[in-house]
């Protein structure tokens, strides 16, 4: 039992149901053989991380299956130069490698020239393998230190036969400019209020249960074009309303609430009464 | 099994790199570090080196160049140390890899190259290095200046420590000027065979401004997506991240609006679009000046607030905000 908004994602380049132009860009990339570094760039909710796996997919073709039940999480434990044990969370596959350099904080610079810079310099030896580059996919790539970026440069550029790069963030602002000369950016942007119904709509029948129009609507202007965050919204309001036909409100987190509440406060009138 | 794999290496070899100059005559620009780097191969002898400018115009490219030259394919990987900010580099690393390599005489000769009695350590992104390490350089280049020559590369050239720079020939990389991008766009272009509209040629000089690498990346991400077909601008505009101008027009636009309402729409239509705040920014920027209706005194106030929000961004500020902070008081300042 996994949430809707993790069940329902797109697997292939082909599902993904906006951006079309972008997919088929991505797609006639990923069947050319070769492959630059990539960088993607978009506001959360968007689908930046469901598209880099399916890119990922595209590109290794049907040994992608065997992939996903391959992929463990381990655990990697390395020694900073000052002697400092660390641990970081790794999700890999025969062919890719995720992880999350900012995790370790200030300590990410040793995460990029021990792990990075080793498993560029291992060179595929399947020789069925359909490409001979192994992909890294690095999360949250703005929160990475300029140190780290700076030791990522030379490493994108001397170790291009054994290694691609797909860095994955927010916003270009924080990332050097020499890494971002050596990636092709793709932007994703947030789907329309349509798009965000349409998807909705598409869980629902997935689901078997009809979805009104006025609420997908009311939730797709809800969530502020976030697609994940309207898919965890309908289906917190289908728990706790079966009957969609129903419901009036839409449930909003207690932050949410607490917020607004300040919120009014702030912009009421302000006397020694209150 | 060998042959195999090199094949492949050789299908693989991507446009980048085989494009970058394997002799000293094929480098694009930088007339004046040629110059004096091409003394060095009849003259047996060099001054310690430090190459600084910004990104993607052949420093590195220059010193592999100049050290192939040299030594020759065999020669070259004893002869030479790469380091790199991927590499360890703090101050035990200068004293004992780097003291090491420098200390060792190399005497070996091959027919064909010069094979001066020099070995070369190359820091390439010394910017990188903390100042600790650099110091411990210091004596290192000077005692071992008979038998090793360093060669510092760097974007910054304000980062490295006075006593470097001062052992140094200094030189500095321009960004490449514009005819030089265009013969060595239509260069790779005929060599690769991708096809190009001229409008997109200018594009692409304009989008890599100055900066090589980032053009012929681009013209290579074009190519594949392209592929078969003509590259066109809004392509590169979209590879490169550049916010299309309409959109920064509608921006300016919401200038003369006195509506909150209309302005925080705009922006949050901006912003979920996905444009990145630095690039917005910039654009806005030469927009703003060559805005032919704003009186310069308000061009100036607009300017500051630019200036307060980048430095807002850069200390990691939400971009959002900043983004409807600026609109705002950029339309204070116009309609009033």
């Amino acid at each position: 039992m996994s949430l809707w908004a993790d069940k329902y994602r797109p697997q292939s380049l082909d599902k993904l149901t906006y951006h079309n132009d972008l997919s088929a860009h991505l797609k006639k990339m990923a069947h050319s053989g070769d492959f630059p570094h990539m960088l993607f760039y978009g506001p959360p909710g968007a689908g930046k991380k469901t598209r880099i796996a399916a890119v990922l997919r595209e590109i290794y073709g049907p040994g992608v299956e065997r992939v996903r039940i391959s992929t463990q999480i381990d655990q990697r434990q390395f020694v900073t130069p000052s002697n400092r044990k660390l641990d970081l969370n790794i999700v890999s596959s025969n062919y890719h490698m995720e992880l999350n350099p900012s995790d370790v904080g200030m300590y990410d610079r040793a995460v990029v020239q021990d792990l990075i810079k080793e498993v560029a310099q291992t060179q595929q030896i399947d020789a069925n393998a359909k490409h001979r580059f192994k992909i890294i996919v690095i999360n949250e790539a703005d929160e990475l230190s300029r140190e780290a970026q700076a030791g990522l440069r030379r490493t994108m550029e001397k170790y291009m036969t054994n290694l691609r790069i797909i860095l994955c963030c927010n916003s270009t602002s924080k990332i050097i400019s020499p890494i971002r000369s050596r990636c092709l950016l793709v932007r994703v942007a947030r789907p329309s209020e349509g798009e965000i119904d349409d998807a909705m709509q598409a869980v629902a029948k997935k689901e078997n249960f009809s979805l009104p129009h006025e609420l997908s609507v009311k939730i797709a202007d809800e969530s502020d074009r976030n697609l994940r965050k309207a898919l965890l919204t309908l289906e917190a309001t289908k728990v706790q309303e079966p009957n969609l036909a129903q419901v009036q409100k839409i449930v909003k987190t207690d932050w949410e609430i607490e917020i607004s509440n300040i919120a009014d406060l702030i912009i009421a009138e302000q006397n020694p009464n209150r | 099994m060998d042959n195999f794999l090199l094949k492949h290496n050789h299908g693989l070899d991507l446009q980048l790199h085989r494009s970058r100059p394997k002799s000293m005559n094929e480098i694009a620009s930088q007339e004046q570090a040629v110059q004096v780097l091409k003394k060095a191969l009849t003259s047996n002898n060099l001054p310690h080196l430090l190459f600084y400018g910004p990104p993607g115009t052949g420093k590195t490219s220059t010193i592999l160049a100049l050290a192939r030259e040299l030594f020759g394919p065999e020669l070259i990987r004893s002869r030479v140390l790469e380091l790199n900010a991927s590499d360890e580099r703090g101050i035990q690393i200068v004293r004992e890899k780097v003291k090491n390599f420098a200390r060792t005489t190399v005497t070996a000769t091959v027919d064909d190259y010069p094979c001066p009695p020099y070995k070369i350590i190359i820091l390439d992104e010394a910017d990188s290095m903390t100042t600790d390490a650099q110091s411990a350089l210091r004596r290192t280049m000077e005692t071992y200046s008979k038998t090793t020559r360093f060669c510092l590369v760097c974007n910054y050239v304000s980062r490295i420590i006075e006593p470097l720079t001062s052992r140094c020939a200094k030189f500095r990389f321009k960004p490449l000027p514009v005819e030089k991008l265009k013969e060595r766009i239509a260069m790779v272009c005929e060599q690769e065979g991708v096809q190009i509209e001229p409008e997109a040629t200018n594009t692409l000089i304009k989008a890599s401004n100055g900066d090589l690498r980032k053009a012929i990346m681009f013209l290579q991400s074009g190519a594949k997506l392209h592929a078969g077909e003509k590259i066109v601008a809004s392509s590169i505009n979209e590879m490169a991240g550049i916010v299309p101008p309409e959109v920064v027009s509608s921006l300016t636009a919401a200038w003369y609006s006195t509506e909150y309402q209309e302005i925080s729409k705009i922006v949050d239509e901006v912003m979920n679009a996905g444009f990145s705040a630095e690039q917005i920014l910039s654009q806005m920027h030469d927009h703003l000046v060559t805005d032919g209706e704003l009186s310069a005194y308000k061009k100036a106030k607009i300017s500051l607030v630019l200036g307060e929000v980048d430095l807002c961004l850069i200390n990691g500020a939400d971009e959002h905000l900043q983004i409807l902070n600026l609109m705002l008081k950029a339309a204070d300042i116009v309609t009033h």
